[in-house]
């Protein structure tokens, strides 16, 4: 018998982190014994992070027993992309790159104009990359908090054969018994931490001391304020005609395309000062980094029904 | 340590829960500068008086138009003591599925009612709902006080009829308070408008219930998610079995037991995301590791040898019906997912629909529609390892999926084993939903048993020939078929009673502990006869009083015979002693006897005829 090197508590009680952990990795586990192809969405923001993580507390000591897939936009903070493929290099993961350009250069996008905002194609190249994974399982990071419309969502979500969502039927969900049974073509999303806040995912990844792209901290950057977001000016967003652009410490609190993704002023350089920082934040991340999700109030809604994880 | 809540709201449609829950998120500081602004924008637009906070949780457009909440939407907000996830349900008739899934994973249920309009039949059926899925805590809060000038009468009304309503289910644990969600009495902050309530706000009520003895920590049970082998060159030998505790503590070191294939072995390691540890708990997710090599697979169970779950292929369930496009077919083949486990299942018999309004059983019943609940006796082709859900929530809960379409139609809690095929009968088990007994319930039992219950109270001095009588009285009625019990004072100071002597705190506690048992066994459909000296009338008046309240009969007898003749009788010799002064306190020579002022029965005749009386006061 192994010699057991750390014991909990006497008392037979989970933290509320713990709790969430456990939970998440019920559904993962779950998943995985049920379908045949299984893949988990990873674009490098936090919560696909937290997400592969959890998965390989799962599976440990074995490897994270299926791919990942990157959702490529083409606007991409480099950041971002180096991360991803060293956290595919160090865990030996196999990834699929689902490519907006790729699907702009065939024809199958149209795009109005070169740096327009791909968040939108990228339902696109979603749903192209899981038909021709022939996946039947698509783990994706999205939180309950982030948005009304998905505070609704299943933990198993039910896509028809065309990845659309419909929200009036969806199946109902009791205790842990989570019922993903689907036919040839259709497919089931999977939302493992739907019961995450912000702040949790937050406070969680610093007590794992988990690795993440360097953007989430504070750094200095050339942005310009647009209709109060903080933009980076970069390839994708050149410095509008008219407007001046100052370097100032800033940090993103989501990662998207980088033609649409804010950043936001702060001095917050390591987990500790972010978790002060999300603490007292009075804006939700969405609100304030994601250009998109402001023109209405059923933005996302309306994107998820189409196949939008 | 901050622990979590999972709370299912519920009422009716006006009663103000999404502008309680939206006051809940925005007094704990949870709602966003950018959401308050989208939902003022929203409040403006529709001309309303003030923002209104019911906006933050209507999610989907559909509602937004209707003004009205569709589905079961998931709310988060935290405090330094808690994190709490809110089920938030529809109260409206239509939607008694959103509500049982929102019941389904609820530490605590929270139910609103209008001030002005008191418990109403959704009130009603929303405590059945949440007693059905034995939500552990319940708390009611009397909404729009505001309204009713913050009255206590208006809310002391509406809590005793409730809690006269929640006695009939089983509620374990039940809150309530005073509030006005729109103005915020009594939500976070407790309410200068309602002095006169001494209770915690709702906040503190949901900060302090105690639900970590919620769980089963007695019966282990592991079902086996998936195997974990990793193959490598590292971990060559590693066999783990991947789950998540769903009952009792695991330990290192425990013999345990694999379902179905009763092998048996024992713990070598537990491995959790964060190391290994000497003991496991639900809701952990573990892998467990054993000495020896069984052959164990997903849908598996393990649990102790010596505490094994049902294995059986036969049972019987209340289930809630969930499809508008089908109705419950007996004989029709469906997939039942049980923990890990799915397996073919087909209903053999619906036993009864339940009226979750009047608590009616329809016997009759041929189906099951969307939000019915009923008692359904189901089969499955392999064997299910399982325990009653309301001593397990998860291995006693399953649901049912329709093979035609994928569709998850209902959702079932297993009441226990089903007999052999051909012997289920429409018999009514009251085990599948709780209530205190109740007349329904009594006069269901007496008249299946073709009795009815009583008590007889035979007190009297020590000789009197109470026990003598007594005896024959029991005898005459067992020997016609009516189930009678005597229960003897001296007898029972043996045993039940053994702890008490004759000062007169104890013959006090010795009187209510018969007339406790008395009763009860009245309640089974027997007659009980106690004997017992019983020598105050106050003491027996408290037991007659216990009968009335429960409305079992109650026939006081006075074996009135002299003292003088009692004395000359002496069958003890207790007179003799009291008279020596070996004994002190006895009735009738050193402590008193209160003769029965209005007994059913006084008398001082010779056995036989005393019988008599006797059983012709029983009619």
């Amino acid at each position: 018998m192994e010699e057991v090197t750390k014991v909990r508590p006497a008392a037979v009680e989970l933290s509320d982190l713990d709790t969430l952990e456990a939970e998440s990795i019920h559904i993962i586990r779950e998943v995985v014994a049920e379908f045949e192809h299984p893949v988990m969405l990873f674009s490098g923001g936090k919560d696909s992070v937290l997400m592969l993580h959890l998965a390989r507390k799962a599976f440990a000591p074995a490897p994270v027993p299926f791919p990942i897939m990157h959702v490529d936009t083409g606007h991409n903070f480099p950041e971002v992309i180096e991360f991803r493929d060293r956290t595919v290099a160090e865990l030996g993961l196999r990834i699929e790159v689902a490519s907006v350009q790729e699907l702009i250069d065939a024809g199958q996008i149209k795009v109005a104009h070169e740096l327009e905002s791909r968040n939108r194609h990228q339902t696109v190249a979603l749903l192209e990359g899981i038909q021709n994974g022939g996946f039947d399982a698509v783990f994706g990071g999205g939180r309950r908090d982030e948005d009304k419309a998905r505070a609704k969502e299943r933990v198993l979500s039910f896509r028809d054969k065309f990845g659309q969502w419909d929200p009036k039927n969806q199946r109902p969900e009791l205790w842990r018994l989570y019922n993903g049974r689907h036919r040839k073509g259709e497919h089931i999303r999977v939302f493992p931490i739907s019961d995450w806040t912000e702040l949790d995912v937050w406070r969680y990844l610093a007590r794992e001391q988990v690795d993440l792209p360097q953007i989430y901290f504070a750094h200095e950057r050339e942005v310009v304020e647009v209709e109060g977001l903080l933009m980076a000016v970069n390839e994708f967003f050149p410095l509008p005609e008219g407007s001046d652009s100052e370097r100032r410490m800033v940090r993103y609190r989501t990662v998207g395309d980088a033609t649409a993704t804010g950043a936001v002023a702060s001095e917050a350089s390591d987990y500790e000062d972010v978790i002060a920082e999300t603490a007292i934040s009075r804006i939700t991340e969405r609100g304030a980094t994601r250009g998109d999700d402001r023109f209405s109030e059923a933005a996302m809604e309306d994107r998820k029904k189409e196949g939008y994880f | 340590m901050s622990s979590l809540l999972r709370i299912a709201t519920a009422g009716s449609v006006d009663d103000g829960k999404s502008t309680l829950i939206g006051r809940l998120l925005h007094d704990t500081k949870s709602i966003f500068e950018d959401q308050m602004a989208s939902i003022e924008r929203t409040s403006e637009k529709r001309g309303d008086e003030q923002t209104d906070l019911a906006l933050l949780t209507d999610g989907l457009r559909a509602e937004r138009e209707q003004g009205i909440t569709i589905d079961v939407a998931h709310r988060y907000f935290a405090t330094p003591k808690r994190k709490f996830v809110i089920a938030d349900t529809p109260g409206h008739i239509q939607y008694t599925r959103n509500m049982v899934t929102g019941a389904s994973t609820a530490n605590l249920a929270l139910l609103l009612v209008d001030a002005r309009k008191g418990v109403l039949e959704q009130t009603r059926r929303h405590a059945l709902l949440s007693s059905l899925l034995r939500v552990p805590h319940l708390v009611l809060c009397v909404n729009k006080m505001d309204l009713v000038d913050y009255e206590e009468a208006i809310y002391d009304e509406i809590r005793e009829d409730f809690t006269a309503f929640a006695a009939k289910l089983e509620i374990t644990d039940l809150g309530f308070v005073p509030i006005s969600a729109l103005a915020g009495d009594n939500v976070v902050e407790r309410s200068l408008n309602m002095p006169w309530f001494e209770g915690q706000p709702l906040l503190g009520q949901l900060e302090e219930v105690h639900i970590a003895s919620d769980r089963n920590l007695l019966d282990n049970r592991f079902p086996v998610q998936t195997v974990i082998r990793p193959q490598s060159a590292e971990h060559r030998d590693y066999r783990g079995f991947a789950g998540s505790i769903v009952g009792g503590i695991f330990k290192q070191g425990d013999e345990v037991m694999v379902m179905p294939s009763r092998r048996t072995s024992t713990i070598s390691r537990i491995d959790t995301p964060n190391g290994p540890v000497a003991q496991a708990f639900p809701p952990m997710a573990v892998t467990m590791l054993l000495d020896d090599e069984l052959d164990i697979s997903r849908g598996d169970m393990i649990c102790r040898p010596t505490n094994q779950p049902n294995a059986n292929r036969r049972f019987e369930a209340m289930v809630c019906w969930f499809d508008e496009t089908s109705t419950l077919r007996t004989g029709a083949p469906y997939q039942l997912k049980h923990t890990t486990r799915w397996v073919a299942a087909e209903v053999e018999e619906l036993r009864y629909r339940l009226d979750v309004d009047t608590l009616h059983r329809d016997l009759d019943a041929e189906t099951l529609d969307v939000n019915d609940i009923g008692r359904i006796a189901i089969h499955t082709t392999s064997p299910l390892f399982f325990d009653e859900y309301r001593l397990n929530r998860t291995t006693g809960s399953f649901i049912l999926v329709d093979p035609a379409t994928d569709l998850t139609v209902a959702a079932g809690m297993i009441i226990g084993s089903g007999g052999e095929p051909g012997t289920g009968t429409h018999s009514i088990v009251a085990e599948d939903i709780t209530f205190h007994p109740s007349k329904l319930a009594r006069a269901e039992r007496w008249g299946a048993l073709d009795t009815a219950g009583a008590t007889i109270w035979m007190t009297g001095l020590s000789g009197s020939g109470k026990s003598t009588i007594a005896t024959a009285v029991e005898h005459s009625l067992v020997s016609s078929g009516q189930s009678a019990f005597m229960l003897d004072g001296d007898n029972l100071r043996h045993g039940l009673n053994a702890d008490l002597g004759f000062s007169e705190e104890d013959r006090a506690e010795n009187v209510r502990r018969v007339g406790e048992v008395a009763r009860i066994l009245a309640e089974a459909g027997t007659i009980a006869i106690a004997s017992l000296v019983s020598p105050y009338k106050a003491e027996r008046d408290k037991v007659r009083a216990a009968h009335e309240e429960a409305g079992i009969p109650f026939y006081e007898v006075h074996v009135d015979t002299s003292l003088a003749e009692c004395e000359r009788r002496d069958p003890k010799g207790l007179y003799a002693k009291a008279r020596a002064g070996e004994i002190t306190n006895l009735t009738g020579v050193g402590a008193p006897y209160e003769a029965p002022s209005e007994p059913e029965l006084r008398t001082d005749a010779e056995v036989e005829d005393a019988v008599r009386q006797i059983l012709a006061l029983l009619g």
